[in-house]
This record gives structure tokens, C-alpha cells and sequence, in this order.
């Protein structure tokens, strides 16, 4: 039964996810990134990473895709103030694009793995399992990736006050 | 899987959603006693004794008043609004603890749908994913009103969140689980986090009352600046599931801090209750307190609703970034801080 869900999730996820891509309107493209965002809540509970699932859901859902609706909103996009696309332009994102398809396949086949991996410890996505991993293995990356959001938190606020000051 | 565990459920979950249901919709009849009781009025009086009709007959109204769906709204979009907002404030009650386990014949029932050990944070999620009825609807409407409304509402809620979530971790701090069966079953007699957590329960109602969209939150739907925002172009049932959801959220919103800081079912002398009433009576009256509870926070949802008036829309944004977020991050410290003393001695 797992197996069967896994496959018609993972069917939706694409689904969607080429969606986005194909959606003409970009707020329907949002919506459609929330979507593929959702099944992918689903994948975690099906591997029985219940943190990380609702973490998902909150942090991707809940808060950056509602940032990103809130910008496409405010901007208003639509077909008149589209930027013009010429021939040239659609040539070399469609070579560009398939190079990046092919690196991709390339490199996920040589680590294609044949027999399906099998966790020692089936229930570490569980939270305490989780929070322990996180504060005493990996206590050290994890500490110093936060770093890295706040010295990106102090980027974006240096930003606005910059323009600030041009403004007058 | 037996089937008397689906059954079980089956009528657990029935239960709660038509509990919810008929309090949301109690709840709009209470508003308007409410009001009137507090501006000196009667308010309404003429269906049945006392008005108790009056929800039924308003329902009647909703379904019965042309549907109209303006030429240039996004058709599914402004349909998929309202339905959302109905759906994200109906499956919060999913992990609420009702009661203690209760006996039934020579059958343990859990009074709770499923115990997920992150229900707190899925209580969390569902109530950040409750802005997206308003702003798909309001966007959907394709007026300048609804949009400026869901652009209103998006921020405020993501504004508040972090307060919220800041809330819940001094909490966490305390109850050392994320499962809401165990937080609430920590709480036994009078322990109630509220007595521990006197600020993280101010800072958590008060974006409570923000992420609910109420009084004196209520810019994205406020009628003097923006005609009544997202709902500008709502007719029929379609703006009732608007108007209907903010009172399902409100009831999912009083039972959560209920739950979390005011123990849930728990109540003082409740072992001397346990053993005068038996195991099947003395649960279903821990949930009759729970209910009282409830009600209570309800009331005071509306009580607030009719004596402090609107933020403005800065005020409403120094509260929340330069206001709460510090507090609640010094209520964290405080909080660690202590523990950290309690534990060493």
C-alpha cells in the first residue's frame, strides 16, 4: 500500500511541479508551487519524518510561499508589462535547459541505488530522535548554519536602509 | 484496523464537527446578545423565545440570496477561496484532547481523534495556512478593495506568527513535549500552564486575536477603509463559509489556549470527582469544563471585539515586530533561565 501512494504522490508532485512552470498567470504558478509543496509534506510523512513534514508545512506553506504571493500581488504582473522574449532568448534557455537535464540524469545514474536503503533506526524522523541528532552529533554545523540565516537577516535589513538613505 | 476502532473514530470526528459547527453558529447569535448587552440594547428578539432562532433563520437567508460571481473574477479562484478558509478552520480540532480516556461498557475510548506527537505544531500550521482563503479570495474578486484587504491580511498574519511561534516555544520549554494529549494531561488538577506562563499567554492571545482576523485586529476586513475587504464581492453562501470560518476559527482558537494554559479538561479536586462519579461520568464532566472554558475565552473574544477599537495599520505593525517579538524572545530567556536554576537546585 505504501508503494502505491508513494507512486501516485510522486505523480501529483510532478504534475504540479510542471505546473508552475507552464502556468501562464504566475500567481496560479504560486499556488501551483504551494501544491507541489504540499505533496511533498506527504512524501515526509510516508517516511515517517513527522518533524520535518510539518515543518515543511509551516516554514514552506504557511510563511514563504504566503511572502511570495504577497510580492506577485503587489506586483501585479500580467501579460501587458511582460518583458519581450525574443527568438534568440527562447533557443538558448531551451540548450541551456536540456544541458542541466542531461548533467542531472547523468549524475543521478551514477548513484542510482538498485536495492531499496534501509534506515537502523526506522523512527528518526521522529522529534526527539531529530533533536538529538541535531544538538549533539551535528550540534556544530547546526549552530553554525544558523549563523549563516542571521548574517543573511542582517544582509537584507543593510539593504532597505541603504535605500533609504538615496531616497532621502 | 477493527472496525469498531473506524467506528469509533467515525463518531468522534462526526461529533466534534457538528459540535463545532452548531458552536460557530450559536457563536454569531452570542455576538449580537453580546453587543447588546454591553451597548445597553436587546438585541435580537423576534425568532423563537429570546431569538434563539435567529442563526437558523440568517442561515436560511445566506442560502436563499442570488449568487453572483463578478465578470472579471477568477472563476475557480474565488470559488476555491471561501471553500479554503471553511476547510483550514474545520481540521484543527483534529488533535484537541477532549477528555480523559473514558470507559464505555468494558471499552477504553480516547476522547482525542489521533495524538500525532507534533500536534501542537500542526495546530500551528493549520492556523498559518487559514490566510490563504482570504487572500485567493481576495485576489480572485479582481478589486482593488479585496486585494489591498489579502495583502493587508498576509502580513499581519505572517507578522504575528513568529510572536505566536515564539509563544510556543517558551512552552515547549515547560511541558517538554509537543504532543497535546501529554501537554494537556501534564496540567492534572490546578498545574495549568497559565500559572507558568502568565506572558507567553498574553503574547500567544493576543496574536491569537491577530491571526483570527477579530476586533481589534480586524484590518482586512475593516469597513471604513476598505468597504469590508475580501468579502467586498461575496454574495450567498459564499460570503456566509467567510463569515461562518472566523467563527470556527475563534472556537478553534479559544479550545487551543484553553487546552495549552488553562489545562484542558483539568480541573481542581478532580480525583474526589473521579471517584464519586466512575470512570464513564467523571471524564465527559472534565470535558463539560473544558466546554465552560471555552465558552469563557469565547466570550471574552467578544468582549473584546466591543471595547477596544481598531488598531491602525502601523500601530498594529510596531506592536507586533517591536512589541511582542522582543518580549516574547526575553519571555524565552526568562523562561530558560529559570529552568536552568530549577534544575540545578
Amino acid at each position: 500500500m505504501g508503494t502505491s501512494v508513494f507512486y501516485f504522490v510522486a505523480t501529483l508532485s510532478v504534475f504540479f511541479a510542471l505546473m508552475v512552470v507552464f502556468a501562464k498567470n504566475p500567481i496560479h504558478s504560486v499556488l501551483y508551487l504551494i501544491l507541489t509543496f504540499f505533496t511533498f509534506t506527504v512524501h515526509y510523512v510516508l517516511l515517517n519524518a513527522q518533524f520535518l513534514a510539518v515543518v515543511n508545512f509551516i516554514v514552506y506553506m504557511g510563511a514563504i510561499m504566503v511572502l511570495f504571493l504577497f510580492v506577485l500581488m503587489l506586483l501585479n504582473l500580467n501579460k501587458e508589462n511582460e518583458p519581450n522574449k525574443s527568438a534568440l532568448l527562447r533557443i538558448v534557455g531551451v540548450i541551456a535547459g536540456g544541458c542541466l537535464v542531461v548533467t542531472l540524469i547523468g549524475s543521478l545514474k551514477s548513484v542510482a541505488i538498485t536495492s531499496p536503503l534501509v534506515l537502523k533506526n526506522p523512527s528518526l524522523g521522529l522529534v526527539e530522535n531529530l533533536g538529538k541528532e541535531l544538538f549533539g552529533k551535528f550540534m556544530l554545523p547546526f549552530e553554525l548554519s544558523s549563523l549563516l540565516l542571521l548574517s543573511a537577516m542582517v544582509g537584507a535589513v543593510l539593504l532597505t536602509k541603504k535605500e533609504e538613505k538615496t531616497n532621502g | 484496523m477493527e472496525i469498531d476502532f473506524v467506528i469509533e473514530k467515525f463518531i468522534l470526528v462526526t461529533a466534534i464537527f457538528a459540535i463545532s459547527l452548531l458552536i460557530a453558529m450559536y457563536s454569531t447569535y452570542a455576538e449580537r446578545k453580546v453587543a447588546a448587552f454591553l451597548q445597553d440594547r436587546l438585541g435580537p428578539d423576534r425568532a423563537g423565545p429570546f431569538g434563539i432562532l435567529q442563526p437558523l433563520a440568517d442561515g436560511v437567508k445566506m442560502f436563499m440570496k442570488e449568487e453572483i460571481i463578478p465578470a472579471n473574477a477568477n472563476k475557480w479562484l474565488f470559488m476555491i477561496g471561501p471553500g479554503l478558509a471553511m476547510l483550514c478552520a474545520c481540521i484543527g480540532t483534529a488533535v484537541i484532547p477532549w477528555g480523559q480516556d473514558m470507559m464505555v461498557g468494558d471499552r477504553l475510548v480516547k476522547l482525542q481523534v489521533t495524538d500525532i506527537n507534533v500536534g501542537l505544531l500542526y495546530i500551528f500550521g493549520v492556523i498559518s495556512l487559514g490566510v490563504y482563503g482570504v487572500m485567493i479570495g481576495g485576489w480572485a474578486s479582481n478589486n482593488k478593495y479585496s486585494l489591498l484587504s489579502s495583502i493587508r491580511a498576509a502580513s499581519q498574519n505572517i507578522s504575528y506568527e513568529i510572536a505566536m511561534g515564539l509563544s510556543i516555544i517558551a512552552l515547549l520549554l515547560v511541558t517538554n513535549s509537543l504532543s497535546l494529549r501529554e501537554i494537556v494531561a501534564q496540567q492534572h488538577g490546578w498545574h495549568w500552564n497559565v500559572l507558568y506562563q502568565p506572558l507567553g499567554f498574553i503574547i500567544f492571545m493576543v496574536c491569537a486575536f491577530a491571526e483570527t482576523n477579530r476586533a481589534p485586529f480586524d484590518l482586512p476586513e475593516c469597513e471604513a477603509e476598505l468597504n469590508g475587504g475580501y468579502t467586498i464581492e461575496y454574495s450567498s453562501m459564499k460570503l456566509g463559509f467567510y463569515l461562518f470560518a472566523e467563527y470556527i476559527n475563534m472556537f478553534v482558537s479559544s479550545t487551543v489556549m484553553a487546552a495549552l494554559y488553562f489545562g484542558g479538561y483539568n480541573y481542581p479536586g478532580m480525583d474526589y470527582m473521579a471517584t464519586l462519579l466512575g470512570p464513564t461520568w467523571a471524564p465527559l464532566f472534565g470535558t463539560a469544563i473544558f466546554f465552560l472554558k471555552i465558552f469563557a475565552f469565547i466570550f471574552f473574544f467578544m468582549w473584546v471585539r466591543w471595547t477596544i477599537p481598531r488598531f491602525r495599520y502601523d500601530q498594529l505593525m510596531n506592536l507586533g515586530w517591536k512589541g511582542l517579538i522582543p518580549l516574547a524572545i526575553a519571555n524565552i530567556i526568562i523562561t530558560g533561565i529559570v529552568i536552568a536554576i530549577v534544575n540545578k537546585f
